[in-house]
């Protein structure tokens, strides 16, 4: 039996109201008015990264009228243009003086070059998670699928060596570099557009390297002789290795937040870190019975190749063209491209012994470079800047 | 998704940590903290392999719902009275939220555990989240509702209104000033822990009750975010707490976050919850309920009171006196008068009052129409254009009140302002405790301690100082906020979208100009400041003058 109640039982709920508050229900000043009217956009039409994107970071030269409020201790506020030496045109002018009866007036929009810079892989919160979402779906099950069918057994004992070691360190490289320049960068650039780019960036490398060392992980669990910690000691102490490491350090200490992603992303990922994987590894694993590692490492490269290089020659393209600066900028990314190349091709030059480590060789170190030296060449031309000199080493 | 447990991935990945041995990270913001290395524990325990997917899934409800919104046309459901303050409130987050990932690398140097730093690095990408999704929002409602006016111009808007101002405090408060002071104990410690409680949980819940259920769907998967980074806040400041020479700190910056907070986030929020709803069935929560409930209860007696025997110095005199604002000195209240008496600067449309109002107001706040009810009458009279001027110019028995130099809100609970002059000027706040901010807590030294790395307030705080002596016609078409027709306001006392009923710049053209209460108060002789200051503090409440003149 269930008992029934005489009376129904009245529940305190909020009531729906028809309202008519959509768009179209009336016509007045405005109603059709449905874009955002404070910014001009990159091409004819706004697009929606442009729409969550724009703006959200304000400029004291535009619309913000008070300034900035809190300061560091120096009392300077904000995100100062010269927390980096290149310049975009309108960089010089003086903020727009307010005070007493002023009004708050600043300059046109974009009033600096900095504002016409634009992600070329339109990414927001939505692109990001699909993308990556997609990629580590990809991976696991990759690795899943190899796990399944004993993939790893066939692996000669020498190339398990190379992937605990070599493979196993580049995680390193991802983590320290996605936390300490891309991450840390995120707090310097003077707009939104170049923070969340430089952001994803940095979520792409720490992702990276979580890929490699849950790749890791399972190859431990997998391979009774496989020594799951042995990247830790190849990291810290193989002479092959303090090339790369002390590179990468020295990136993560660049106080000029352009010359950090410039350096990382024009010099160091071509010369060094696609020589490593698309030179290296993805030449060496197929020889090598290893059919696994190159899609783990493969979307590394993907990341790099197809989102953060474009990403980034967009940004350095704007500078180098520059209607105001652009001498100025090229003469100290010329300047850039000296110093760090001279780096990146002694890192190169010292990690050459592994070449020789796999049973199946890949192609030899000279040629690999060669194609890493042509690759980068393109891309700094492609900048409208000079192949630097020190390339030559 | 993965044969490997969270746990043992987990583990794997602080593998991937490395200390230097040739070159420091860059070091590029201060702290007057120390801390001492230690091997801790990453809070968040995130992997990304699961995180990712997991937002993904996160961003297919919020999506969907956006798009269930539309077909389903719930813009004929919605009160246009909350879709109005949500022009204000989704010009303002958009920025604090980013703002709070462009704070995480302040915290890479200073706290230098790299065990904290991946759930610092996925507090960013968080972050980055929230902010395009609330502007994603904010776009929407653009498109779909039925006055776009205030959305299109949003960030303008933001960033050139006072409005604006006083929300930006809640984003620049994160990213500047002494490291810890900033990215922890203001962020994470206090805005996360205490007041997003009020902003994404209590104010959502009046959205839904209004007939906007995606403002709920997105601020509740934003808050479901919110926890793993109240994970870091509770780490870094237990880090802190072990190093007894940071107790001094500490007290000083949980009293200024705790204070510009409650002055910041109750006054917008509160406003938000109790004037901009028509839900009012009187068994509905009151913001003062919600406040009780979410930040006394859950956060001061749950949260931080458990944390004074590790030697956390609580303000329980400020968690007191902020109740005592609310509760007895009708902060928020004041605060929408004040809203509603400044319409005219604004870029959304208020609207007046009714009995229905009223009478809830009473039950919740009793006393509350002798107070405010009068006042509330003169603005629903005084709404429509009809040869009379704004509410601000007629006489209503409100003063226009002096603003607070530090929080920006104004001076509205009128017996507590007070007065100082500091570097030089003479400035007005609205609290005893807004002036112990400037004049002591935002200085190079703190009870004879060097605080070298401490911010400093900035900026141009009184936004009336730059439109003195202004007409207000110019004053609004100087900020944008005008239509498409180019003399039809943004800003309205009423809903009517009937032409006829709107007010143009024409009305304005005809009004006194614009006054600086700061540049009038530094023009004063000592005597008539001393004066003034007297005669302020015996007005109010509701903003009236002093009963004895």
């Amino acid at each position: 039996m269930t008992a029934t109640q005489d009376s129904p039982q009245v529940r305190s709920v909020p009531q729906p109201v028809f309202t008519d508050a959509e768009a179209g229900a009336k016509v007045f000043p405005d109603s059709t008015e449905r874009h955002f009217n404070y910014y001009t956009p990159q091409k004819r039409k706004q697009s929606h990264y442009e729409d969550v994107t724009v703006e959200v970071q304000p400029d004291p030269r535009h619309y913000l009228s008070q300034g900035w409020l809190y300061g560091f201790s120096d009392g300077r506020g904000g995100y100062p243009l010269d927390w980096t030496v290149l310049k975009a045109w309108g960089s010089d002018r003086p903020e727009p003086a307010r005070g007493p009866g002023t009004g708050g007036k600043g300059y046109d929009w974009p009033a600096t070059g900095w504002h016409e810079f634009r992600d070329p892989n339109e990414e927001w919160e939505m692109t990001l998670y699909r993308y990556n979402s997609n990629v580590v779906r990809q991976v696991t099950q990759n690795v899943e699928a190899a796990r399944q069918s004993k993939a790893f057994e066939q692996w000669n004992r020498n190339w398990i060596r190379f992937i605990e070691h070599h493979v196993g360190a580049w995680m390193h490289v991802d983590h320290g570099l996605g936390l300490y320049l891309f991450a840390n960068a995120n707090r310097r650039a003077p707009t939104n557009m170049h923070n969340n780019a430089i952001s994803v960036n940095s979520m792409h490398r720490i992702r990276a390297a979580q890929d490699l060392a849950l790749y890791n992980l399972t190859l431990s669990e997998e391979l009774p002789d496989f020594d799951g910690s042995a990247h830790l000691e190849t990291w810290n102490s193989d002479p092959a290795w303090q090339g790369v490491r002390d590179l990468a350090e020295r990136l993560t200490a660049i106080d000029d937040w352009c010359e950090a992603i410039f350096a990382a992303n024009v010099v160091f990922e071509p010369l060094v870190g696609e020589l490593f994987r698309s030179q290296l590894v993805q030449q060496a694993s197929p020889g090598n019975g290893d059919f696994v590692t190159p899609t783990v490492v493969g979307a590394a490269e993907y990341d790099f190749a197809e989102r953060d290089l474009r990403y980034t020659r967009a940004m350095f393209e704007l500078l180098t063209a520059d209607k105001e600066f652009a001498d100025h900028n090229k003469a100290i990314m010329q300047d850039w491209l000296s110093d760090w190349t001279t780096r990146a091709i002694e890192a190169a030059r010292t990690m050459q012994p592994l070449w020789s480590q796999p049973d199946s060789k890949p192609p030899r170190f000279e040629d690999g470079l060669d194609r890493a030296k042509s690759r980068f060449s393109g891309i700094v031309i492609g900048l409208g800047l000079e192949e630097p000199k020190e390339l030559a080493q | 998704m993965s044969r490997q447990s969270v746990a043992k991935a987990h583990q794997k990945i602080q593998e991937l940590s490395w200390e230097p041995a040739y070159h420091e990270p860059v070091s590029q913001y201060g702290t007057d903290y120390s801390f001492q290395k230690a091997q801790k524990k990453d809070p968040l325990k995130q992997v990304l392999r699961s995180y990712f997917p997991m937002q993904e899934e996160k961003d297919h409800r919020v999506y969907g719902a956006a798009d269930g919104a539309i077909r389903g046309n719930m813009f004929r459901q919605v009160q246009e009275r909350w879709l109005e303050w949500q022009k204000l409130f989704l010009s303002i987050i958009p920025l604090p939220e980013i703002s709070a990932a462009r704070a995480m690398p302040l915290l890479f140097r200073t706290v230098p555990n790299p065990e904290l730093h991946n759930g610092q690095a996925i507090q960013m990408i968080d972050e980055v989240r929230h902010s395009t999704i609330q502007q994603n929002l904010k776009r929407l409602y653009m498109n779909n509702y039925i006055d776009p006016a205030g959305f299109n111009s949003s960030l303008r808007n933001f960033q050139n209104d006072y409005c604006g101002t006083i929300g930006r405090q809640f984003a620049e408060g994160f990213i500047t000033g002494d490291a810890i002071t900033a990215a922890s104990i203001y962020l994470t410690i206090v805005a996360e822990t205490a007041f997003t409680n009020t902003l994404f949980v209590a104010m959502p819940a009046e959205a839904a009750a209004n007939g906007d259920y995606l403002l709920p769907t997105v601020f509740h998967s934003v808050q479901s975010d919110e926890s793993r980074h109240i994970s870091n806040g509770y780490a870094t400041l237990l880090m802190a707490l072990s190093d007894e020479g940071n107790h001094q700190l500490l007290a000083r910056d949980l009293r200024y976050a705790w204070w510009n907070n409650h002055r910041v986030v109750d006054a917008a929020i509160g406003t938000f919850i109790e004037y901009g709803t028509k839900d009012r069935r009187k068994d509905r929560e009151s913001y003062a309920e919600m406040w009780r409930r979410w930040i006394y209860d859950d956060y001061y007696r749950s949260y931080l009171v458990p944390l004074e025997k590790y030697g956390l110095e609580i303000p329980h005199d400020l968690i007191e006196e902020s109740w005592n604002q609310i509760w007895n000195k009708g902060y928020v209240h004041e605060v929408a008068q004040f809203f509603a008496t400044g319409w005219l600067a604004n870029y959304w449309r208020i609207d007046p009052m009714t009995d229905k109002d009223f009478e809830w107001f009473e039950f919740k706040y009793p006393g509350w129409y002798e107070k405010y009810g009068k006042w509330w009458e003169n603005y629903n009279r005084l709404s429509m254009p009809n040869g009379h001027k704004p509410i601000v110019f007629e006489d209503v028995d409100y003063e226009y009140p002096h603003r607070c130099w530090t929080c920006m809100v104004p001076c509205l609970v009128r017996e507590d302002m007070v007065m100082a002059k500091v570097d030089g000027q003479w400035r007005t706040y609205c609290h005893e405790m807004c002036k112990w901010t400037d004049e002591t807590a935002f200085r190079p030294t703190y009870q004879g301690r060097q605080t070298p790395n401490m911010g400093q307030l900035i900026g141009h705080r009184e936004w009336e100082t730059l439109y003195h002596g202004w007409n207000w016609a110019d004053v609004v078409s100087d900020m944008g906020f005008v239509r498409d027709d180019g003399k039809t306001m943004v800003a309205q006392p009423h809903l009517d979208l009937n032409p006829d009923k709107m007010w143009t710049l024409d009305h304005l053209r005809r009004c006194p100009p614009l006054q600086s209460p700061n540049v009038l108060l530094n023009e004063m002789s000592d005597d008539e400041r001393t004066a003034f200051a007297a005669r302020y503090v015996r007005g109010g409440p509701a903003g009236r003058a002093p009963a004895d003149g």
